[in-house]
């Protein structure tokens, strides 16, 4: 397709983004010149290393902060603010304890008449699998629900874009590969654009259409990744260990411990 | 942000505290012949007080009270309550005690302490001590409650025992909390102090205050009375948050 | 901590019943031994109560009492927890509002008898407005603490699903911060009932506090001193207890629970 078909596709752009921050007086660059689109219904994993700015962009691009150079463009609007068209699930701790499941799920619904709203909860409340925890509080589940329930208080306000930062981070290695099914399974019924930020690389080509590779604090756009292998992937097949080998190359890695 | 517009934030509190000293004066203002006194009188009043020399009298001897009352418990609530609260057993019996007798206001104490003490200055200390005997226990208590028991393995595991054990280990855990504790107790005693002052004996900052009443209704003693006990309440909380601050006791307030 | 012996729920009932007893006992045989004519040994200070009760006088000291606490710590709640609120969310009204708050907390509303007295006569008036000041400096301090304390991303949760800054305040702010809350109004609480009893030595004729200056005041009978005593720390124990119960509450319980 041609650069202008292309560029009039995008669900998100970013054009030369850059943030600072002022500490002790000092100026401080974290992200410097990210460019790169988004297209509707994309899986993109933002990926580099640790402490390399990868949240801040996140939250750059969920309008919680304003780019001190650059802009962030969503469906060709200018990205003002915090908006439910772009739900961000963190790392831990996000969802509420003093709610429910339920209502947890329902925190975005407030909108809505009480039996759409019911019925939605439900909904989602079976799709990521708490069914029996409705009325359970976050203290009461394990990592890997809470996250779930993230996701589902996400969803329930239908966004078009979903963040995703770290949101495995915090949950055991077992676990991690339960979560990642589950979001592409996710993914696969109800088709939004995602944008994950992790460190962890077998993820990022475990999960992503493409990878776009972070360099270090100033953040810049080293490369972006395609990842071509359809779902589900064999994470022992060549061309799997191949990009995967790739992208450890292109941050920098060693392959021996 | 340029300096002025900062001078000026800075300023505001100020403001508004001056703001509601004007309110206060004009409120007095309005009622001539009512015996409240105005700032202006009050200001008038601590210049009296500091000129007869009764100010710092009397509040050295409120400061003198509440430090051997405050001292005393502490000397003996801290030590039992650490061995109480290690000791299950130990803590099934007392605390349900020691519950009991701490919302025991101190003041109700007063004509016991009278009758044991007669009127002077052990009754006022007695007051304090009991005021701060009991929160002081119930917080050393819950101090050694309150310590990770990943702590108490690594101190078992490096093979410290005895002495050893609780001064490197146990003492350093509990500490932040304990001075939080005394910070808060510091404060109930110096509110007792006050009141105990007012009924048994015949000088501090309390006694000021009831005394410039009863002999002659100068209000404007009160009133200087109950600021000068404000400031000095206010001086003994923020040198006990410092002391928060020092850094081997920060540790523990760090957590997220 | 100690060993982890099995021991079943009725040795925590043992224990303290052992502890009381010797304690009762204790006092029992001091009194006896000193051949005191003045402390009242623990047989006394019962016939003394049930004295009281019969004749009703002790019921209506422990409705005033409760009564002024009440009052006082209601209005103190009504109006600390909104200037709290408000103070948490805006910072810079905390900024001017502050000092003001730090300067008039630590001034003992003991202090504040006289004028009280003079302001509202000796009465229930003062002993409310004691209550009310006792109260008030610790529910705005904790309520402000309470709101800082709310960790960042719950608000940046709540704005991402497009909530009005008051919407915020309200369906975020209040729930995150209300552990912290409801713990402030409980030790506003216990400070309200160490201040009734002052207050009511002072300021007022009827009371718990008054029944304890007043028996020694008129008859020396400390008796009912010792037994005003006691029935005040049950009371001042029984408020602990039920505030804690209401912070056990689902939606409030989280607050305190440590997340390994």
């Amino acid at each position: 397709m041609g650069a202008a078909e292309a560029a009039a596709q995008a669900k998100l752009r970013m054009d030369g983004v850059g943030r600072r921050f002022e500490r002790d007086g000092k100026s401080i660059a974290v992200l410097d010149g990210i460019s790169f689109d988004v297209s509707d219904g994309e899986f993109v994993c933002l990926v580099g290393p640790s402490g390399c700015g990868k949240s801040t962009l996140l939250n750059l691009m969920g309008g919680f902060l304003p780019p001190t150079s650059g802009s962030i463009l969503i469906d060709g609007e200018t990205v003002e603010g915090p908006d439910p068209r772009r739900i961000l699930v963190f790392q831990e701790r996000g969802v509420f304890p003093w709610l429910t499941v339920e209502g947890n799920i329902a925190f975005g619904l407030a909108k809505l008449p009480k039996a759409e709203r019911q019925e939605r909860v439900a909904h989602y409340v079976r799709m990521v699998q708490l069914e029996g925890f409705e009325r359970s509080y976050p203290s009461d589940l394990s990592g890997g629900m809470k996250q779930r329930l993230q996701v589902a208080r996400a969803l329930a306000v239908n966004p078009d874009i979903l963040y995703l930062d770290e949101p495995f981070g915090a949950l055991d290695s077992v676990t991690r590969l339960v979560m990642r099914a589950e979001l592409l399974r996710i993914w696969q019924t109800e088709r939004r654009t995602i944008v994950f930020v992790t460190h962890d690389i077998d993820e990022a080509v475990q999960l992503a259409d493409r990878v776009v590779v972070l360099s270090s604090r100033p953040a810049k756009v080293m490369d972006i990744l395609e990842i071509d292998i359809p779902h589900p992937r064999n994470i022992s097949s060549p061309r799997y260990l191949e990009l995967r080998d790739d992208l450890l190359g292109k941050i920098g890695l060693a392959h021996s411990v | 942000m340029s300096g002025t517009a900062r001078t000026f934030l800075a300023l505001r509190p100020f403001a508004f505290l001056g703001f509601l000293l004007l309110l206060w004066q004009l409120a007095v203002a309005l009622r001539p012949d009512g015996l409240m006194p105005g700032p202006v009188g009050v200001a008038l009043g601590v210049g009296e007080l500091l000129r007869h020399g009764l100010l710092l009298k009397y509040a050295v001897a409120s400061l003198f009270r509440v430090t051997w009352g405050f001292l005393l418990a502490a000397v003996l609530a801290i030590p039992l309550g650490l061995v109480i609260g290690w000791h299950r057993r130990a803590e099934w019996a007392i605390n349900p005690l020691a519950q009991i007798f701490r919302p025991i206001s101190p003041l109700a104490w007063i004509p016991i302490a009278i009758l044991w003490f007669g009127v002077g200055d052990l009754a006022a200390i007695f007051l304090i001590f009991v005021g701060c005997f009991f929160p002081l226990l119930l917080t050393a208590m819950s101090a050694v409650h309150r310590v990770p028991s990943v702590y108490l393995e690594v101190g078992r595991n490096f093979g410290l025992g005895g002495w050893d054990f609780v001064s490197r280990v146990l003492y350093p855990a509990v500490a932040p909390q304990l001075i939080t504790g005394a910070r808060i107790t510091l404060g109930i005693a110096w509110l007792v102090v006050v009141a105990a002052e007012m009924i048994s004996v015949n000088s501090g900052l309390g006694f000021l205050i009831i005394d410039a009443r009863n002999a002659g209704n100068r209000y404007d003693l009160v009133v200087a009375g109950m600021l000068v006990i404000g400031l000095i309440g206010l001086l003994l909380d923020v040198g006990m948050r410092s002391l928060e601050r020092v850094r081997s006791f920060r540790w523990s307030y760090s957590e997220d | 901590m100690s060993s982890l012996a099995k021991s079943g729920a009725w040795e925590r009932l043992f224990w303290p019943l052992l502890a009381a007893g010797l304690l009762v006992a204790g006092w029992h045989y001091s009194v006896v031994w000193t051949a005191t004519k003045v402390f009242p040994s623990p047989l006394a200070v019962e016939q003394g109560l049930a004295q009281l009760l019969r004749q009703h006088v002790l019921w209506r000291d422990i409705g005033d009492s409760l009564r002024r606490v009440a009052l006082g710590f209601c209005l103190a709640a009504v109006a600390g927890v909104p200037l709290g609120l408000a103070l948490g969310w805006y910072p810079a009204l905390n900024q001017v509002v502050n000092p003001a708050v730090q300067l008039l907390r630590p001034i003992s509303p003991i202090a504040w008898i006289p004028v009280a007295i003079l302001f509202f006569g000796v009465g229930d008036k003062a002993a409310v407005f004691l209550i009310f000041l006792a109260a008030f400096f610790p529910i705005v301090v904790a309520c402000v603490a309470g709101v800082s304390n709310v960790p960042s991303i719950f608000r940046r949760a709540a704005r991402n699903f497009g909530l009005s800054p008051l919407q915020i305040l309200a369906r975020v702010v209040f729930p995150a911060a209300l552990p912290q809350i409801l713990v402030g109004l409980r030790i506003a609480l216990g400070v309200a009932w160490l201040v009734v009893v002052a207050a009511e030595m002072l300021a007022v004729d009827s009371g718990l506090g008054y029944l304890v200056i007043d028996s020694r005041n008129s008859g020396k009978r400390y008796d009912l001193v010792v037994g005003a005593m006691l029935v005040i720390g049950l009371i001042g124990l029984a408020l602990d207890v039920g505030f804690r119960q209401v912070e056990k509450l689902p939606s409030v319980r989280w607050g305190s629970r440590r997340e390994s």
